[in-house]
């Protein structure tokens, strides 16, 4: 275990410094420095998608889609942070109890 | 933006900054929460405490985390759990990008801040419209999700009972609405939206056809073409946000 252990950790940390050591000069262009803006966004979105609809390498529709269109709800009355998070976990733990 | 910038004068930065600090707190408690059910998993699939303990702290990435506990969990080898870790890894590469010019980051700051680079301080980061309070909530919400995070961890680990099904409580749930409440800041124009909404497509189209963690990284890809494409189009947005960036290298 700890092979695959130290293995992951530090080629994480790795990928980590890497992205963060590239040098700046090669980030200057401007399309290049708008590639690296979209990038977070899209890596979100793709991430908030496959943690709602996945399941493995299964599409499913369970409570978390519940939960996740509360926190949609509760963005749009501009609820603060916790409040979002928290509103999404009842909403799915209630839609479970209730299935 | 620039509303922001100019609103951000010593008098309200203060202000500014107690609001970044309660958020990157928040952002902590929420992601401790889902510390606790990983401390928990990974205890319940085999590792030891002191095994968790030190993903936790080196290895520092949720996602990279419960997937690698995961698979050793089902039955799998140790090392495909770590080639999957890495993959979902390479994502905060892609963060660094980004960070590195928005942050300015020098010499050993980088070390500890390469850390540091994880979805929720990237996310908090980029959602800031100066600067200064980018470079804020970045360290702020790094260093309060690592605290918290590790403490949870520990935590789970030594009460592995009842917690390592993260679906109790919709634990499940907190993730996807963190993330979308960290980058709705940022949804505010049209590119952003589209990317957005083009990336959550194409990763859940590809996942039954290819590995863990892939998924994400092909979103990487829409933004490449959509930067590539769509960089004469919207330009008012993004030239702001040049401004911002060059004058973190000004400063730093």
């Amino acid at each position: 275990m700890w092979p695959a252990i130290i293995v992951a950790s530090l080629g994480c940390y790795a990928i980590k410094l890497l992205g963060v050591s590239v040098p700046r000069k090669w980030l200057a262009h401007p399309r290049v420095a708008h590639v690296a803006e979209l990038l977070p966004v899209s890596l979100l979105a793709a991430l908030v998608a496959t943690q709602t609809f996945t399941d493995g390498r299964h599409l499913v529709l369970d409570a978390r889609a519940a939960g996740l269109l509360a926190a949609i709800v509760a963005l749009r009355f501009k609820a603060p942070f916790l409040v979002v998070v928290v509103v999404a976990c009842l909403v799915a733990a209630l839609v479970r109890v209730a299935a | 933006m620039a509303d922001e910038e100019l609103s951000e004068t010593d008098r309200s930065w203060s202000t500014t900054r107690r609001g970044v600090l309660r958020d990157a707190i928040g952002v902590g408690v929420a992601t401790g929460a889902y510390g606790l059910s990983f401390g928990a998993i990974s205890v319940a699939a085999g590792l030891s405490i002191l095994q968790t303990c030190v993903l936790s702290l080196v290895l520092f990435s949720g996602g990279s985390q419960f997937a690698l506990v995961g698979i050793v969990g089902a039955g799998g080898a140790p090392m495909t759990g770590a080639a999957t870790a890495l993959l979902l890894g390479v994502r905060n590469g892609f963060y660094g990008l980004r960070l590195s010019r928005l942050l300015g980051l020098g010499s050993w700051r980088r070390f500890a801040g390469a850390q540091l680079v994880i979805d929720e301080s990237t996310a908090m980061a980029v959602a800031r419209t100066s600067p200064r309070s980018a470079r804020f909530a970045f360290w702020a919400t790094g260093l309060s999700v690592f605290l918290l995070w590790n403490l949870a961890t520990f935590v789970g680990a030594v009460a592995t009972h009842a917690l390592h099904d993260p679906r109790v409580l919709g634990l499940d749930a907190a993730p996807p609405a963190a993330f979308l409440a960290l980058m709705a800041p940022r949804l505010r124009s049209r590119e952003p939206q589209v990317v957005a909404l083009v990336a959550a497509i194409v990763a859940i189209a590809s996942v039954p056809f290819v590995p863990t963690g892939v998924p994400v990284l092909l979103a990487a890809g829409v933004a490449v073409l959509a930067g590539f494409a769509g960089s004469t189009g919207f330009g008012s947005r993004n030239s702001s946000s040049d401004d911002d960036s060059s004058a973190v290298e000004a400063r730093a």
